[in-house]
């Protein structure tokens, strides 16, 4: 679970990065973007590098998905009657909706592969039109409100798989408990804005 | 069920020690060692040891017979050995380490304990247990104890109970627990090496002895209710102490005679029976429904100070009374100790203020701790630092802050130092019946010194009866037991269970456990007179007789039953009872935690009558009138004298 | 006082249960939660009903006998309580009180609300301990060990085996049990040489007892009488790792 947690964190990062560049005018995402397919094309060929990425993604997504769900069936094993009188769980919010969290991003990615990779759904929808397909979405408040969700999501979802995948690792010695509460709350908040900047960033028309 | 006139007890042949050697105390137990006879490695899986308890005494004591490859059977009350009512030992446990470099030693802590115990113990026993007392240490840090250190690492001690040197180590206020644990991990790694069988929730209800020897106990499965007989080549009982007899007591709930009552009544002595201790600083009772007694670290006296109001029936908030109208009793009566006397002494004065009618809070039954000029003079971090978790603890229980208000305090009864009869190699007068920890009469004379019971038991259950037991068992394996040996004792025990369940009455067994235990605290607690011994022993039997007349025990035998489980204890107790109060009626002299009114100095202070009590009373049962047997107690190492605390 | 509550009967552990309501009277604010239910008990045997099994013994919240789940709390509303230090000054009358037992399957109901723990007992004997056979140690003060590094042990080695972890996890885990007993020993230097092998056979007997997998969801330190924290996870998950980094 940390381990794939950990490859998808960090194609998380690297991809709020790029997106970043939407900051730096029109060009530079569709430059960023045929980098990308370009990038290692002589051993690779052109977007091979990207379909290596995106198979261990999808590996990583699997891996990640499978260990959850056997956690889920785990835990409903050991625990077969449930509580008749249950309150809202004492623990933090974002660790109680890891599942829940999890599916809905699930859900998004494939809405949004739709929308920006394949373009499907997007409302421009040109291939290799990386900047123009962004821009298109995000002047629709739904689009924004629906990627606005789906960030925050992941922000809870970071938030305890981060604290978590240091804990599981066995980083987080009793002394450095604090730092790395704090550590994981600061990169989930860093990842949440970063993300969300670029959509709101179209809206109020900063990035055109 | 009912005995005959117990007043009438008849003295029989007076009993010895025969198996500590002669010659000088301090070698007697390596002699000893080297005399007793070894059983073979190969021949130790043979033999079958059931032991009984897994407190400080049984569970280390099951782990380390394991640990040598006999046979071991365990058993508990509890669902996990791990909750034996040692666990909740707070103080610490002594050791003459002299870590501390005050001029400790072996000799020390065996004087201190005699002396302490008023020269009621057996002096060999209490050498021993000085000597050994060194190797628990190790062992407990070897286990992973996590034990109190300084900042150089090493371990730290206090000094604890009146010791005037600091031998006594501690894990914060939860030593009973961190050294329980420490055996229960002994006895889980034997457990899982298939050398102990383990068996929770499971009560032993009798002995089964034939042709003279103790061979197997009979135990109820406390969940399917299945009364069943398991056999073997020796029975150790570590099933501790008898408190409960009072109902209220800081002893857990499930603490009870029944296992060393029942071996008594099959033929094993029980010594001075009448040897209870109270402890000064308890949670006061707050109501009818009371169910146990919340002791206090005594350390709490190093800084608090008890006292009183001067006018009885002052109804003035405690803050309210000015310090010319209070009573600081104990600095008034023993100027030389002042808070710090011993726990028999400060307890009975908070009984004698309480009798006067200056006791403060409900019923009038409390004292009052007060921390006010402590937290002055060092400051509320410092006693916070110190006393913290206690004023926590006080505060849970009782919704008052003792930063504030001072807490209220009352003695409680903590400790028995009387138990089954055991020579030097803690055999029983039953052959093949060893008894250890607080179930034995052993090391405290009539008196025991704080943070020396956990010594004791670790003493007995690690190095003390693994050394000895080989000597008995060198004899066996001692055949099969006749089947009809084990039905009659599974029938008794049957009959027993049908018998409380055929009186279907209208009482419970717990009221009739509060009825006995105020009846005892009345008349056989702190204070004891002949005429009020006289009196309990003409209301037990009344009451034991209305007991079998009208306790009422719902549902059946072969079920989880916790009424019947309840039910059997008191039964014992009421019987336990009465030959608690003809000992402590044919015992005319104070000594210890036995004080006769009738035997005190004109200041108020027990008188000990050496020329004549200077002896182990063993109690015979017949079922009718008691045999009083006499074990002769010899002081060569320390003379008697008088304790004085002015 | 009066209350009410609706406290789970079971027979036995074959049996269907179910939630049973009952008015309890003569109630005082300075009773425990415990001796308000002797109070229901004593009421029920002279009914002729029978009373209402639970576990517990020391009363003072040392010997990890008692544990109820208390209107979906384990050991009710008051942070590093354990029941029968739980007095019903906490409680309002006028609230019913559901009591429940613990909840997981190596958990199994002995009668209404008492459960059977052995499982607990059978995570540390596959190795949490250290062995160390009477007689053959080395004195005392061999080996100092700094105090932070005892203190640390001691703050794990609190635990009471109460199971009120396993209770409130989500995911029916004693993770915090068994890392409790890793971290007490695994920080002391006389638990090294076993440190390893008893992380890992500690991990793997709990799962096989059919425990669930520990997702760090905190619920566990919550409810804890004794306040063990979440970090001795991490420990635990520190050797486990380690160990199967060397191949063991
Ligand atoms: C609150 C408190 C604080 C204390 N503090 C200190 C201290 O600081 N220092 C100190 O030295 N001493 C202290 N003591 C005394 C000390 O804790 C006990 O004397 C000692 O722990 C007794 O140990 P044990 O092994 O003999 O018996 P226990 O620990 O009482 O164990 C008895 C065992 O026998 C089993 N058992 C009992 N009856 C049966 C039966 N019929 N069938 C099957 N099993 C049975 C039980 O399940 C249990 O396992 C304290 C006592 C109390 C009450
Ligand atoms: C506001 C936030 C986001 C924006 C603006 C955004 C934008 C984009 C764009 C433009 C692409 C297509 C890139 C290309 O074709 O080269 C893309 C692909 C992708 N995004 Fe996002 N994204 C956002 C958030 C997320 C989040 C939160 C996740 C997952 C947790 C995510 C996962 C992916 C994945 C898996 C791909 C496909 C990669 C591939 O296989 O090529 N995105 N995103
Ligand atoms: S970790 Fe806490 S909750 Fe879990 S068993 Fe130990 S004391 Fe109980
Ligand atoms: S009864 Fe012992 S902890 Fe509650």
């Amino acid at each position: 679970m940390a381990v794939s947690g950990a490859i998808l964190f960090l194609y998380v990062v690297a991809h709020m990065v790029g997106n970043l560049k939407a900051f730096a005018g029109a060009g530079a995402l569709d430059d960023y973007g045929v980098f990308l397919r370009e990038f290692l094309s002589p051993v690779l060929g052109y977007g091979g590098f990207l379909w290596v990425v995106r198979v261990v993604l999808l590996l990583a997504v699997v891996l990640h998905m499978v260990a959850a769900v056997q956690l889920a069936r785990r835990a409903r094993k050991a625990r077969p009657v449930s509580y008749a009188h249950r309150p809202k769980v004492q623990g933090s919010y974002a660790a109680r909706t890891m599942r829940w969290g999890g599916v809905i991003i699930a859900l998004f990615v494939v809405y949004h592969l739709l929308d920006l990779t394949a373009g499907v759904l997007n409302p421009n929808g040109v291939e290799g039109a990386i900047h123009a397909n962004v821009v298109a979405d995000f002047q629709r408040w739904y689009v924004v409100l629906a990627y606005t969700l789906a960030v925050v999501a992941l922000g809870f979802h970071l938030r305890h798989g981060l604290f978590s995948a240091l804990r599981s690792l066995g980083v987080a010695s009793a002394r450095r408990a604090a730092a790395v509460r704090g550590t994981a709350l600061g990169v989930a908040v860093v990842i949440t804005v970063g993300f969300l900047v670029v959509p709101f960033g179209v809206l109020f028309g900063i990035v055109r | 069920m009912s005995c005959s006139d117990y007043t009438n007890y008849s003295e029989g042949e007076p009993i010895a020690d025969t198996r500590a050697p002669d010659g000088p105390l301090e070698t007697r137990w390596e002699r000893r060692r080297f005399a007793a006879r070894l059983v073979n490695p190969a021949n130790r899986r043979k033999l079958t040891v059931i032991v009984v308890g897994t407190g400080l005494a049984g569970g280390s004591a099951a782990a380390t017979l394991g640990e040598l490859g006999y046979n071991v059977l365990s058993f508990c009350y509890q669902d996990s050995p791990r909750r034996a009512h040692s666990i909740a030992a707070q103080g610490g446990i002594n050791a003459a380490k002299n870590y501390a470099g005050d001029g400790d030693s072996v000799h020390r802590l065996f004087h201190d304990t005699v002396k302490g115990g008023d020269f009621r113990s057996r002096e060999s026993n209490v050498h021993r247990l000085a000597q050994v007392s060194t190797q628990i240490i190790d062992q407990c840090v070897a286990q992973g104890v996590p034990f109190a250190r300084e900042y150089g690492g090493l371990l730290d001690t206090r000094s604890f109970g009146g010791a005037q040197v600091s031998r006594t180590f501690y894990a914060r206020g939860q030593t009973g627990q961190q050294l329980l644990l420490g055996a229960y991990q002994a006895l889980s790694r034997q457990i899982h090496a298939g050398t102990v069988r383990m068996h929770p929730r499971t009560e032993m209800l009798d002995l089964v002895v034939d042709d003279g020897r103790a061979r197997g106990v009979v135990v109820r499965d406390l969940v399917s209710g299945e009364v069943s007989t398991h056999l073997a080549d020796a029975v150790v009982l570590a099933t501790g102490g008898y408190g409960n007899v009072f109902h209220l007591s800081t002893n857990a709930k499930g603490c009870n005679t029944t296992a060393i009552w029942r071996a008594h009544k099959k033929g094993a002595l029980f010594a001075n029976p009448c040897y209870t201790q109270i402890h000064p600083t308890c949670i006061p009772v707050s109501g009818e429904h009371q169910s146990k007694l919340t002791l206090m670290s005594e350390s709490l006296r190093n800084d608090g100070r008890v006292w009183v109001p001067e006018r009885a029936g002052d109804p003035r908030a405690p803050r309210d009374i000015p310090e010319q109208e209070r009573d600081y009793y104990l600095e008034r009566l023993y100027p030389g100790f002042g808070n710090l006397v011993p726990r028999d002494i400060a307890s009975r004065a908070a009984k004698t203020v309480c009798d006067a009618g200056r006791g403060v809070g409900p019923g009038g039954l409390g004292v009052y701790l007060d921390f006010a000029e402590a937290i002055e003079r060092l400051g509320r971090d410092t006693v916070s630092a110190r006393y913290g978790n206690l004023f926590e603890m006080y505060q849970r229980i009782t919704d008052e802050d003792p930063y504030e208000v001072p807490m209220r305090i009352y003695p409680a009864v903590h400790y028995t130092m009387g138990g089954l009869w055991v020579d030097y190699d803690l055999r029983s007068t039953i052959p093949g019946l060893f008894v250890i920890g607080e179930a034995n009469f052993s090391d405290h004379g009539a008196n025991r010194l704080g943070a020396s019971a956990l010594m004791q038991g670790l003493a007995d259950g690690y190095f003390v009866l693994p050394a000895v037991i080989g000597d008995y068992l060198a004899d066996g394996p001692f055949g099969p037991v006749p089947p009809t040996a084990v039905e009659d004792a599974e029938d008794e025990v049957r009959q027993g269970i049908a018998a409380l369940l055929a009186v279907d009455g209208d009482r419970t067994a717990e009221s009739f456990h509060r009825e006995l235990g105020r009846l005892m605290w009345e008349l056989c607690g702190m204070e004891r007179s002949e005429e009020g011994l006289r009196k309990a022993l003409e209301q037990i039997p009344q009451l034991r007789g209305e007991f079998w007349r009208r306790v009422k025990v719902t549902g059946a035998g072969g079920q989880l039953n916790q009424e019947l489980e309840k039910a059997g204890r008191v039964a014992d107790f009421l019987e336990l009872a009465e030959l608690m109060c003809l000992d402590a009626l044919h015992r005319t002299e104070s000594c210890g935690g036995h004080f006769r009114v009738e035997s005190q100095t004109a200041e108020g202070d027990a008188r000990r009558d050496d020329d004549a009590f200077s002896y182990v009373a063993a109690w015979e049962h017949t079922g009718g009138a008691p045999v009083l047997h006499r074990e002769h107690l010899e002081f060569t190492a320390v003379r008697p004298s008088v304790r004085s605390y002015k | 006082m009066r209350y009410t509550l609706r406290v789970w009967r079971q027979r036995g552990p074959e049996e269907s249960g179910g939630l049973v309501d009952y008015d309890v009277d003569g109630i005082s604010p300075d009773m425990s939660f415990l001796e308000m239910l002797d109070v229901l008990n004593e009421r029920l045997v002279l009914d002729g009903e029978e009373p209402v099994a639970f576990d517990h013994d020391c009363r003072e919240g040392i010997c990890g006998m008692c544990g109820l789940m208390i209107d979906g709390v384990a050991h009710g509303p008051e942070r590093a309580t354990t029941t029968c230090q739980l007095h019903m000054r906490h409680f309002d009358p006028a609230e019913p009180i559901v009591v429940e037992p613990w909840r997981a399957a190596p958990f199994p109901v002995v009668r209404d609300l008492m459960v059977d723990r052995s499982a607990l007992d059978r995570i540390v004997e596959a190795g949490g301990y250290i062995s160390a056979p009477a007689g053959a140690a080395p004195d005392a003060h061999a080996v100092p060990i700094p105090k932070a590094d005892a203190d640390a042990a001691f703050t794990a080695a609190a635990c009471i085996g109460c199971g009120a972890c396993v209770a409130a996890c989500p995911n029916g885990s004693p993770m915090l049990f068994t890392a409790a007993k890793a971290t007490h020993l695994g920080l002391l230097p006389q638990g090294q040489p076993e440190r390893l092998s008893r992380a890992e056979d500690m991990l793997t007997a709990q799962d096989d007892l059919g425990f669930g997998g520990c997702t760090q969801t905190g619920e566990c330190t919550l409810v804890c009488p004794k306040g063990i924290p979440l970090e001795t996870i991490a420990t635990l998950n520190h050797d486990v790792l380690t160990a199967a980094l060397r191949g063991r």
